[in-house]
């Protein structure tokens, strides 16, 4: 790490630690994951026995280190990778390791977002320089402290594994005996952080600290969570986008044994029960009228037809090098093709759910969120609690991809608890889940292309048509970028505020990323975004607008390759001379794949390559298609660049993760609409990827002393063109749609 | 009244016999390492065993398995389980974690039946348990890796 970086993240932590000295961590109770074993502030044990230099670790008399988990743990490892950062520096034994979900509280704030919220592959990313410097401080101060004991220079003492060593005495303390001593220290000013060369858990394969628990079923996920007096909801939802309910008839669905409560809330009915089951069947025995409204008629063709018709006209400029009408014009030839990219679901395993309990002195809710101050906001504005009477216990999520950071489901826990005065635990069923997501947003692709006599493209242009929703999600956040002190009615016009501002004055350019920053070198590059939203609700959906683009992106460069006659390698590696590391992950993945060697017979190989936040990633597919169309996905070659490697475990279990998340909306399943309405409900027709269909999957790390930039999400969007190339190569055929599915691709000329 | 037979210990239940065998283990028996996730047998979450055999517990009515042995997550139990455990922690298999009590339970099953399966008995006995994360290749290691070590 360069010195400049150092030094931002010292004064940041220092503000941190700041803010911890307020008493933050002071009998903050969180249950969820662990046991209560785990908690040292339970009954009769104080928090002056533990010591708790900032918001990340809690050492205990009982030498118990317990460490802060401020990011959601979704499978993508910060469970495990967060605690190795601290761990490297406080010289602790990982075996004793021990872990907690972090509150929602202003110092676990995400600097990528400046909110408490877990995406964009930014856990490691944005804790890098805090969490190891959070260690090297304690570590100091149980040095200091000991050496105090010894009435010896700091010099002259050494932390290891747990313990305070006196070199030319051999005295040792264990940390346990320092905790009171180091609690009463003041903060070292500096502090040096130990460099890669002496890393001795960084950079290792060091076991997960979740497995054993998610291995022996004792891993509480949110729709786990129980305690006494708690009913359970489940809750319906218009069918239709945009509408409401009209009017219900609930007398059957009262009559069902153990149902309690039906209500409307304001985003459909809610059935509460002593049971999940109870609840399910009295929402069947539901009779509901729902009002007529302007989606009903909206179904995926017309969402096309028009997005191609609005693509007739010029976009919003977002990037615009050189001069694209001249040189296209001049062109010795031109390349055009549309390409189409469908709404996904989420489909988490663990559908959404959330428990709350509204009582006299606050809220408490235990929810599987990669949101934690939206979550706190969102409960706040609705009961008009403060910030610090709302509690929010995070949970283990059963898979997130980018769902949970959005609140709708925990709005509705929280006002059916309001509503029913008791604790509430709402589930949703898998249909209203499939049908009620915020879905990676479907869009509509216009690329051009200008070559020269040589065949080397000298003019791209892509025009982007789909909706944007940080528009949307905007002014649910903004709330709690403000101070926490702010009050009430300033909270909830700051929302409006945005909400109504934003869109004017600032362009939703999201829709763009990993397609404005082409990094191919094209003298004349023109990137334009037209936005429309036909009414079905979007949000972040793992890799965001980067899975849609890489597709577009990759597929377009390939279609330049194969009309070029040129290796479609090759001519990403002439193109990408001024991105050395997307070149060198190209190179890579390229070289491991035996890319010039001929594959076995009936193979073929597709490749491809992106960039996702500074993390470079490339993969080559090979595949086979069969006489029916249907395509089967042999071996995933895939080389990645991140920087700095935490975990070389977790990088190479998300890439294999990434990969098979990408092929089920690859080869498997889409969102389409149908009279204003989800088509799809369940696995049975929203279907996953299964063992059988899952390639073997290499991945090649390139070495890096770059700080990391994130791993979770970013072997997602280069996947689906990888996969499409190589049908292209097996088959002529050019892919401009996803899912490919067999009857598809038997139809394509 | 139902009596259940769950990881040997035998339960007595006032409940409506059509109600699905996981809902009363999750929420009658406290038994919530066995998952819901799509509620109609597509996805595996749900998979205990019922007199050794895998069963899909979202879609198999309490009444049917009334005097039969019940064995969920938390009780699986005896050498080949224990091995199981072991592969799974050592080859770090979960993820997000939702789907393994599901995967455990269906590998076990496998394994009882065929101590050394092939990749493609592998295939043939897991493909009914759906992991979004993609921790498939990781499955096929562990059992494998139990297989050897049993």
């Amino acid at each position: 790490m360069d010195k400049k970086t150092m030094d931002q993240d010292r004064r940041r932590f220092l503000k941190i630690s700041a803010a911890i000295a307020g008493g933050l961590l002071v009998g903050v109770h969180l249950p969820g994951c662990y046991r209560p074993t785990d908690v040292s502030t339970k009954k009769g044990k104080t928090q002056t026995h533990t010591f708790a230099p900032n918001a990340w670790i809690r050492i205990g008399r009982d030498d118990t280190v317990t460490l802060s988990i401020h990011h959601s743990e979704m499978g993508q490892g910060v469970m495990t990778a967060l605690p190795m950062l601290v761990a490297e520096e406080l010289e602790v034994d990982w075996s004793q390791v021990r872990t907690e979900f972090a509150p929602a509280a202003p110092v676990y704030k995400n600097p990528a977002f400046k909110i408490q919220m877990t995406g964009g592959s930014t856990s490691i990313r944005t804790s890098w320089g805090d969490l190891r410097q959070a260690g090297a401080v304690a570590r100091g101060l149980l040095i200091a402290a000991a050496a105090q004991t010894w009435g010896v220079p700091s010099s002259e003492c050494r932390a290891v594994k747990d313990t305070v060593v006196h070199h030319s005495s051999g005295r040792r303390l264990r940390y346990g005996e320092l905790v009171d001593r180091a609690a009463s220290l003041p903060m070292p000013q500096d502090v040096r952080l130990k460099v890669p060369s002496e890393f001795k858990i960084i950079g290792k394969r060091m076991p997960r600290l979740d497995t054993s628990m998610k291995v022996d079923g004792s891993a509480v996920f949110g729709i786990d969570v129980q305690m006494p007096g708690l009913l359970v909801a489940t809750v319906v939802h218009p069918p239709v986008f945009g509408t409401k309910v009209m009017s219900f008839d609930a007398s059957k669905a009262k009559a069902v044994p153990g149902v309690r409560h039906i209500l409307a809330i304001d985003t459909g009915i809610a059935v509460v029960a002593d049971t999940f089951w109870q609840a399910k069947k009295g929402m069947e025995a539901l009779h509901v009228k729902w009002e007529r409204g302007d989606n009903d008629d909206l179904n995926s063709e017309i969402i096309w037809k028009h997005w191609a018709e609005l693509a007739r006209q010029k976009g919003d400029v977002v990037r615009n090098d050189g001069n694209v009408e001249e040189v296209v014009a001049k062109a010795v030839k031109t390349l055009h093709a549309v390409y189409e990219v469908p709404y996904q679901a989420h489909a988490t395993p663990e559908p959404m759910n959330c428990t709350a309990h509204v009582h006299k002195n606050g809220c408490d809710i235990w929810v599987p969120t990669q949101n934690q101050d939206t979550a706190q906001e969102t409960a706040a504005r609705i009961t008009g609690l403060d910030y610090e009477d709302v509690h929010v216990y995070t949970t283990f999520l059963g898979g997130g991809f980018g769902r949970r950071i959005e609140a709708d489901y925990l709005a509705e826990a929280v006002q059916i608890s309001q509503a029913v005065k008791a604790p509430v635990k709402m589930i949703w069923t898998r249909e209203e889940d499939v049908q009620h997501d915020f879905y990676r947003p479907a869009t509509y692709n216009v690329l051009q292309a200008g070559l020269d006599n040589n065949g080397w493209p000298k003019a791209w242009t892509h025009r982007i048509v789909g909706p944007a929703f940080m528009d949307r999600l905007i002014p649910q956040f903004t709330p709690s970028i403000l101070p926490p002190w702010f009050p009430r009615p300033l909270k909830n016009l700051s929302a409006w505020f945005t909400g109504a501002l934003v869109p004017r004055f600032r362009n939703d350019e999201k829709a763009t990323e990993g397609a404005a920053e082409l990094a191919y070198t094209i003298e004349n590059v023109r990137v334009e975004y037209i936005k429309d939203d036909p009414g079905i609700p979007t949000g972040f959906w793992r890799s965001v607008y980067h899975s849609q683009n890489a597709f577009v992106v990759e597929s377009f460069i390939d279609e330049i390759a194969a009309a070029t006659g040129k290796d479609p390698y090759e001519l990403r590696h002439e193109l990408l001379w001024q991105a050395p590391r997307l070149c060198a992950v190209l190179d890579l993945a390229a070289h491991k794949a035996g890319w010039r060697k001929r594959p076995l017979k009936g193979i073929h190989r597709g490749i491809a390559v992106h960039d996702y936040h500074n993390t470079a990633v490339a993969q080559v597919a090979e595949v086979s298609v069969d006489l029916k169309g249907k395509v089967k996905v042999h071996r995933v070659v895939c080389a990645v660049d991140c920087g700095i490697v935490v975990n070389p475990k977790i990088v190479e279990a998300q890439m294999e993760s990434a990969i098979a998340f990408g092929l089920t909306a690859t080869l498997k399943s889409a969102v389409t609409i149908r009279k204003g309405r989800v088509e799809q409900s369940n696995f049975d027709n929203f279907p996953l990827l299964r063992m059988d269909e899952m390639p073997k999957v290499e991945v090649h790390i390139v070495p890096s002393t770059n700080p990391p930039s994130g791993i979770g999400e970013t072997g997602v969007p280069p996947i689906a063109p990888a996969i499409a190339n190589a049908v292209f190569a097996a088959t002529g055929k050019r892919i401009r749609k996803l899912p490919i599915r067999p009857d598809d691709l038997r139809s394509i000329s | 009244m139902l009596t259940l037979r769950v990881n040997g210990i035998i339960h007595k239940l006032e409940i409506d016999p059509s109600t699905p065998l996981l809902w009363v283990l999750r929420e009658q028996l406290g038994l919530a390492g066995t998952k819901f996730s799509c509620g109609i047998g597509e996805c595996g979450a749900c998979t205990v065993h019922v007199d050794g055999k895998p069963t899909l517990s979202c879609v198999t009515p309490v009444g049917d398995v009334s005097g039969e042995d019940v064995t969920t997550i938390e009780g699986l139990k005896g050498p080949l389980s224990d091995a199981l455990r072991h592969a799974w922690i050592e080859e770090d298999v979960p993820q997000c974690g939702y789907c393994q009590p599901g995967q455990i339970m269906s590998a076990a099953a496998l394994l009882a039946s065929k101590p050394r399966p092939s990749d493609a008995d592998i295939d043939a006995a897991m493909s009914g348990v759906l992991c979004r994360c993609g921790t498939y290749p990781a499955i096929r290691r562990a059992i494998h890796r139990a297989s050897r070590e049993v």
